[in-house]
């Protein structure tokens, strides 16, 4: 679950450590005032979205797609700047290299103090699934794109691991920092930031924080200039503050109702609908369709012990879809017997009266039910007995119909 | 013969009690596994009916395994206090035995908690965790066997092939397509979709070359993270038996975490392509399709004479 940078960064403040100034704003009157109340002669105007590259990211009309302005942030050296700025961005769209061609429409804005800014700098907290730890990443090369550091000079990447039996440990926040060319007040001051900063990401159960850029000021402070929170959605359960961060808006509504009801989809932009119980299988499934030269329309895992109800609310998040001109459903019943699987079939598509074509492949417990359910029905149903054939069929059944 | 788990392996359920436990609880003593009783805090002394046999409830780890000397536990505890049963699981292990399994099936656990846990097991070295949010691990007997998890049991039969996999429902499928070749299995074990597990592909492939029983391997990945590669790179050097593998996800868009916590394109980086690549690379003979794994297998079995 990702949060907006003015989200982070109230996070960041509250563990201590130092951020700018700054006000979230829904309007261009509450960014006008904002640039009053923070008497700074240079703000920052920020687009709050769930993705990267905003300061280089394109504004558009939502419309007609013409240009409104190039950058999603913008400095703004007076009032009338901010009012520019703010009318520019609120409302319209913001294309940036994360969001893709369909960019997102920008509702909040974050309006931020300047800052003197003697170095930026990269720094990223995140669980590494190699060390099974969480591993603390920062670099001199702040506000670049990590990724082409990575490739190009991966030695101006340094890394700390830490061990979850000690904590963040003195000489890891030194060395981290030494490392970076630090020495002085401003070595202390990061030290301290990173000890705020680690615990907040342990108390919150964050899966990544990155700041990009962490800047040091003439005055040898240690500032989160920018900040990409996300949260260990497994961790849900013991934050009740969650739900106020959640911006539902960023997120797709299908996805959404399909997490409330116990399933797990994501919208692709084939044609063929998927059903399939388990992950690794749903995923198999998408890839063997396209294989046999179909596109998948969906990932759709409705788990282990689905009943006929979830069945049928996965048809109906799969139909919601216009370009799905076809369905694959996957089953190896383990928990799950085939024999309730193919009723709940049965009953979602008289139900929704399906009317594209149907593959169903069955297999493990009760399958010989199963299949048998399904040949009794008068419904237009295909049965396969593998994986390949039930992908076979659909592709060559939606094929007929173009 | 199998690895880490023997057909009759004594075994323990954590969290016996409750409706995920006990309905599993039930399907294993039906399928042969030597289940010898089980742990929630708060009701010991108390029995529960498995296929109409009772079987006692322990508060403690600690008095379970003292009490029946277990070789494994299974936990369906909830993924709020799931982090901890581990713990206490290998803690008890440790002290008692200085050795045991524990095999996680919750899925959920926040992966901080997963961070604490596998530091906790690795400081006790006899101590094995498979999973968490994994299927189990299996060891198909001449008649019934060992099976810890959720898996079917009765798609299974006795036989020399290991299986290794991220996926559930993907592993059923593995075990079907050697079947579908009249090939049994040695082990299959359950690794988990979550991005910090206990258990990891090298050390399963380890364990089958070693194993006598095992002659040939499966291995089933997916996208996210580098396992894959690191894996298909160690057995490049370390592993004589023929091993066929795939990797689910070619189609999946990056960015997008696909069901299993772990399995999410990052960077660009754990995508199927890649781990393919490796794969072939170490010369792992791979199917792109999960219903040509029999076939795939049947070939590399019939080049290395053993069909």
């Amino acid at each position: 679950m990702n949060i907006h940078e003015y989200q982070g960064k109230m996070l960041l403040r509250a563990a201590g450590v130092t951020v700018l100034e700054g006000v979230h704003c829904t309007t261009v009157e509450q960014a006008l005032s904002a640039y009053d109340k923070l008497g700074s002669k240079v703000v920052a105007v920020k687009s709050q979205i769930h993705a990267g590259g905003r300061g280089k990211g394109t504004v558009m009309n939502p419309a007609t797609r013409d240009v409104v302005m190039e950058g999603g942030v913008k400095i703004a050296f007076s009032r009338e700047e901010v009012n520019t700025y703010s009318s520019n961005i609120l409302g319209n769209l913001l294309v940036t290299i994360q969001t893709g061609d369909e960019g997102k429409i920008v509702k909040n804005l974050y309006i931020e103090a300047g800052c003197d800014i003697a170095h930026e700098y990269y720094l990223a907290l995140l669980v590494d699934r190699d060390n099974k730890s969480v591993l603390i990443m920062a670099s001199t090369e702040g506000g670049m794109d990590i990724e082409e550091v990575a490739e190009h000079t991966p030695e101006l990447i340094h890394k700390v691991i830490v061990d979850a039996n000690s904590g963040l440990l003195g000489f890891q926040k030194r060395d981290l920092g030494m490392a970076l060319g630090l020495s002085g007040a401003a070595l202390k001051s990061f030290g301290k930031m990173l000890s705020s900063m680690y615990t907040m990401f342990c108390n919150e159960d964050c899966a990544m924080v990155e700041i990009n850029p962490l800047v040091r000021t003439g005055a040898d402070e240690i500032v989160a200039l920018d900040a990409k929170v996300s949260f260990d959605e497994n961790a849900e359960f013991r934050h009740k503050n969650w739900d106020d961060l959640r911006d539902l808006s960023e997120e797709e509504d299908t996805e959404i109702r399909a997490k409330e009801t116990g399933l797990s989809y994501v919208k692709l932009d084939g044609n063929i609908g998927c059903l399939v119980n388990g992950a690794g299988l749903a995923m198999a499934t998408m890839d063997v369709i396209k294989l046999y030269g179909g596109e998948p329309a969906n990932f759709l895992d409705v788990g282990g012990g689905a009943d006929e109800e979830q069945v049928k609310t996965a048809f109906s998040i799969i139909l919601e879809d216009p370009n799905v001109k076809g369905i694959l459903v996957n089953i190896f019943g383990g928990i799950m017997r085939c024999d309730i699987i193919a009723r709940g079939v049965i009953a979602a598509t008289e139900a929704l009266s399906l009317q594209v074509p149907l593959v169903v492949r069955l297999a493990g417990t009760n399958v010989d039910e199963g299949k048998a359910i399904l040949a009794a029905s008068t419904l237009n149903i295909h049965a396969a007995d593998d994986l390949a054939e039930g992908a076979q069929k659909i592709v060559a059944l939606i094929g007929g119909e173009q | 013969m199998a690895i880490w788990i023997e057909e009759d392996a004594k075994v323990l359920v954590q969290g016996i009690t409750g409706k995920q436990g006990m309905f599993h609880a039930d399907k294993m003593v039906e399928y042969g596994t030597n289940i010898v009783g089980g742990c929630t805090p708060g009701k010991g002394g108390q029995t529960v009916d498995l296929q109409g046999m009772d079987f006692p409830v322990w508060h403690s780890m600690t008095e379970a395994i003292t009490a029946t000397d277990a070789d494994a536990t299974v936990i369906y505890v909830p993924p709020p206090f799931a982090a901890e049963a581990i713990m206490e699981a290998a803690d008890a292990f440790d002290s008692i035995k200085g050795e045991g399994v524990i095999v996680c099936i919750t899925e959920g656990i926040p992966t901080l908690d997963m961070v604490k846990a596998v530091a906790y097991v690795n400081n006790r070295p006899g101590v094995r965790l498979i999973g968490p949010n994994c299927p189990g691990i299996i060891t198909p007997g001449d008649t019934g066997g060992a099976k810890i998890g959720i898996m079917p049991g009765h798609i299974h039969a006795k036989g020399r092939i290991g299986i290794v996999s991220k996926s559930g429902t993907l592993t059923y499928e593995a075990v079907a397509q050697t079947m579908s070749i009249d090939e049994g299995q040695s082990t299959c074990i359950g690794i988990g979709g979550d991005p910090v597990n206990g258990t990891g592909f090298i050390e399963c492939l380890a364990a089958f070359q070693k194993d006598p029983h095992t002659e040939a391997i499966i291995m089933i990945g997916e996208i996210g993270g580098n396992a894959e590669q690191e894996a298909a790179a160690w057995a490049a050097t370390n592993v004589t038996k023929p091993i066929v593998g795939f990797v689910a996800g070619a189609t999946a868009p990056p960015g997008k975490r696909m069901g299993h916590a772990g399995a999410i394109i990052s960077g660009g980086k754990g995508t199927a392509e890649e781990k393919f690549e490796a794969f072939r690379a170490a010369g792992i003979a791979c199917a792109m399709d999960p219903s040509e794994l029999g076939k795939v297998l049947l070939e590399s079995l019939k080049s290395a004479g053993l069909r």
